[in-house]
């Protein structure tokens, strides 16, 4: 069926379709909408509902969820991101899945509620304290906030661990067509075995009693887990990093830009080509884990790269991490709820071009 | 013919504690754990542990417990009661968790008449961090960061939450206790049972505040915090049931 749909609730349908069993949040523009409406949908299907006290009380709550198996999310916009964060490290490091949501604003401070992508190294580099790691995907269209909302639940308790889902606030304003029909699934999840579930508390009967704990004091024990989580990391970098790749034969210069920026960058692709200027553009799709690989097998044959995104310039530092030696990296971006336009990436790449 | 007179409760598992000598936990742990095995409600029981000394409790307790970030077990408590109406859930908190870093989410998990238990414990100093001022030390009492004793003029007055809480038409069970002789161990034993009972009929919020002894972090000795706490603290925190709807 085609409808035309927001993207918050796009992401709210998703999750419903995906298995929701708890939401709980706090308010904050500009992602209302999510709230709204689920305040209105779930306790009709028997699911929790329920307006946390402030993003802290939310984030906890997804853990108290979270720990009986159950399917928890909370939804927030990036100061509210910034108090859960450690929660969110102890959820990694209690290895406890659930999905977390930033509507992306901008910042810092209190900034304003317009969209930004200003929290992608709080999002890539485990935002908290301590080594920790949570896949983020980044969706473009609302489309895709569809799709990986409903694929997040599995993603989160393949790895046991929670899957952020960043996308800006003009993203999450934006209402586009979806036809839920063709969804297809874009992460295509494999689960090779069943979920294990030995681990959940749900009262000790015919069994052992269990426990959810972060604190190792004994010789050694810490260490020993963070080598178990690496392990984990490693495993997720291997197998569940996506992009997509708009080549075009003779390529000079590759845009890459993630979310809204990458939606921008095609535009100004198809324009440039229009005028026969040969411009790819890569996607991350997944930031973490990040695409290195698939950006260095690029830089093999695209020597100038542009990197779009609305902030100072943060996801650039993974795109020089993966270019080949000879290539050359430029950057263009707008911070604090700044939209990049194709008229701006049109011009930066003409400049690039005639350097 | 021998006749057992002294057992483990099945609520607590058979291994050593790593509370200090003249400690409250230790007796606060056991008096929950008959009362999970006089309901028979082990098998469905899950509790909530602090950050503090009693961080270790799921070593010590033979049911579910999970740990909490400092302040939140009420509304860790809160995300598991939901999402397992069925199940018992309560949480065992300290002064500092509950009263200090943890207000927030205690007064919201009252008000919204959370139906769980929570055993406050409180020993009126951070007895993990060797000893700082907790929200409930007294005025005039010396501890690592008021060696010259709390003043009201720079720390304010120690907080009473049962009373405080007490005034939301949330809560509906809220006593406190002591654990300082035989008589009040079986009285806040009657007082945390009451807490479990109500949430099983579903009736809400209960909690049981305990004023707990640590004469580790207090500097004094085991029987010197006894008489303390029954001449000093007792005066500031009185004992008995405030509120039962």
């Amino acid at each position: 069926m085609k409808k035309l749909i927001q993207g918050n609730i796009a992401l709210c349908e998703g999750t419903i379709d995906g298995g929701l069993d708890a939401y709980y949040a706090y308010p904050i523009t500009p992602q209302n909408e999510i709230s709204a409406y689920f305040a209105k949908v779930l306790p009709k299907k028997n699911k929790v509902f329920l307006q946390a006290e402030s993003e802290i009380a939310a984030i906890n709550m997804v853990f108290g969820t979270a720990l009986t198996g159950k399917r928890a999310m909370t939804t927030s916009s990036s100061p509210g991101i910034s108090l859960m964060q450690e929660t969110i490290s102890y959820l990694c490091a209690c290895e406890l899945p659930c999905v977390i949501v930033n509507v992306m604003r901008g910042g810092p401070g209190l900034g304003n509620i317009s969209g930004s992508q200003q929290d992608y190294f709080q999002s890539t580099r485990g935002g908290g304290h301590g080594d920790y790691y949570h896949i983020v995907l980044a969706p473009y269209n609302v489309k895709e906030i569809y799709e990986f909302a409903k694929e997040s639940f599995l993603l989160a308790e393949k790895y046991r661990n929670p899957v952020m889902i960043i996308f800006d606030g003009y993203l999450g304003q934006t209402m586009e067509v979806m036809d839920t029909n063709s969804s297809q699934g874009k992460l295509n999840v494999k689960i090779g075995k069943d979920i294990d579930k030995s681990w959940i508390l749900d009262g000790s009967k015919n069994r052992p009693p269990r426990k959810i704990r972060s604190l190792l004091m004994d010789e050694g024990e810490l260490e020993q887990h963070n080598w178990k989580l690496k392990k984990k990391y490693d495993e997720i970098k291997r197998s569940e990093v996506r992009s997509e790749f708009y080549d075009i034969e003779g390529a000079e210069v590759c845009i890459v830009a993630f979310g809204m920026s990458a939606r921008v960058g095609l535009d100004a692709m198809y324009k440039l080509r229009k005028e026969g200027i040969k411009v790819a553009l890569f996607r991350p799709i997944t930031l973490f884990p990040f695409p290195y690989k698939q950006i260095s097998e690029v830089s093999k044959n695209i020597k100038k790269f542009l990197v779009v995104e609305m902030n100072l310039g943060q996801m650039v530092e993974d795109v020089k991490l993966s270019v080949l030696e000879d290539g050359e990296v430029y950057f263009y971006g707008r911070p604090g709820g700044g939209l990049v336009t194709s008229l701006e990436i049109i011009e930066n790449i003409k400049k690039i071009l005639n350097q | 013919m021998q006749k057992t007179k002294f057992v483990k409760p099945e609520g607590l598992k058979n291994t050593r504690h790593n509370y200090c000598p003249g400690c409250g936990h230790g007796i606060v742990h056991r008096i929950i754990a008959e009362i999970v095995d006089e309901l028979n409600i082990r098998e469905k029981t899950i509790g909530v542990a602090p950050v503090g000394c009693a961080v270790f409790a799921y070593d010590y307790w033979n049911f579910d417990v999970t740990e909490a970030p400092h302040g939140r077990p009420p509304a860790i408590a809160t995300g598991i009661k939901r999402a397992l109406p069925e199940n018992i859930v309560f949480t065992y908190q300290g002064d500092g968790d509950l009263a200090a870093i943890g207000m927030a989410e205690i007064v919201h998990a009252a008000n919204r008449s959370e139906n769980i238990s929570v055993i406050f414990v409180n020993n009126t100093v951070y007895g993990m961090t060797s000893g700082q001022m907790a929200p409930t030390t007294l005025v005039g009492q010396k501890t690592l960061t008021t060696p010259y004793g709390r003043e009201l003029n720079r720390e304010g007055y120690p907080i009473k939450m049962c009373e405080l809480l007490s005034v939301l038409d949330g809560t509906k069970y809220v006593a406190r206790g002591t654990v300082i002789s035989p008589k009040n161990v079986l009285l806040t034993k009657s007082y945390i049972k009451k807490s479990f009972l109500n949430q099983i009929n579903n009736k809400g919020f209960s909690i049981v505040e305990i004023l707990s002894m640590c004469p580790t972090g207090l500097e004094m000795g085991s029987v010197e915090t006894l008489s303390w706490i029954e001449k000093d603290l007792i005066k500031q925190f009185p004992l008995g049931v405030i509120k039962d709807v």
